[in-house]
């Protein structure tokens, strides 16, 4: 089974993360994650591409299938040109927030996947990669 | 944006959620909700999300805003039909729905609510003889 063809999302308003729960859903299925994988996915996507919206001024989602040649999996890409996150290290832990939320976004998004990547710069944007693997 | 439907059922407001939640929906219906209980003397609340297929910390935050602000109006809140994927979910992001009453369905929730309210005519009847017995000497 090979990869699939990336789909993307723009992330510019309330109703885009929706949609990015629904992509990401979509793709798991057809990548065939059980339903606590998709479930725990789809919940991640959902932080990410919020933090996307608020934090980020907006920006897009990327997913596709992939194949480590023994399992397949889900791979999502939250790409913003915002002002990036200054300290990461604070960002990822639990009970951290800038805005009005619970601080669960970065680190409870981190728990329910199986690759987390974050690359982040001031003033030049942030770009957090996810993978989950098929069981 | 959808708007979530409030049924009254007696003294009860039922709210079954069958959109996709987007983040406004969320905060409309935390104010729809804290009208209905004023405007009706609603004593419960049950929220049925068994059509959602995830709960994150938004949603998660919603729901304890619901049961606290329910709980100052003085109204009792019970979310009901949590799909167990999303549960293991929910504990595994560290959402822990502190002080959120949950039952499995709403047959449960209603009961749950019948109970305390019962209870709460107990406590006031109780209150009225401690009153009679300390006024009669």
């Amino acid at each position: 089974m090979s990869g699939s063809e990336p789909e993307i999302q723009a992330i510019t308003a309330d109703e885009d993360v929706v949609r990015v729960r629904q992509l990401i859903r979509k793709v798991a299925v057809a990548a065939k994650l059980s339903l606590v994988d998709q479930t725990k996915l789809v919940t991640a996507a959902s932080e990410l591409a919020r933090n996307t919206l608020v934090y980020g001024g907006g920006g897009q989602a990327t997913v596709e299938i992939v194949n480590n040649g023994r399992r397949a999996g889900v791979r999502a890409v939250f790409a913003d040109d915002g002002p990036g996150i200054p300290d990461l290290a604070l960002a990822l832990s639990d009970g951290y927030t800038s805005g009005g939320g619970l601080g669960l976004g970065l680190g409870g998004a981190r728990r329910l996947v199986d690759e987390f990547d974050i690359r982040t710069a001031v003033s030049e944007g942030t770009r957090i990669t996810v993978t989950k693997w098929a069981r | 944006m959808d708007r979530v439907p409030i049924l009254k059922i007696g003294e009860i407001l039922l709210i079954s959620i069958q959109v996709d939640l987007e983040d406004q929906t969320a905060i409309q219906l935390q104010e729809d909700i804290a009208d209905r209980i004023v405007s009706t003397g609603a004593h419960g609340v049950v929220i049925d999300i068994t059509a959602l297929d995830i709960v994150d910390s938004f949603v998660g935050r919603m729901l304890s805003s619901i049961a606290s602000i329910s709980r100052v109006l003085d109204a009792e809140t019970v979310v009901v039909g949590m799909r167990p994927a999303v549960a293991i979910t929910l504990v595994e992001l560290g959402l822990s729905l502190d002080g959120v009453r949950t039952a499995l369905d709403v047959d449960r929730g209603m009961r749950i609510l019948a109970e305390a309210s019962a209870q709460r005519g107990v406590r006031v009847h109780a209150d009225d003889e401690d009153a009679a017995t300390e006024a009669a000497p």
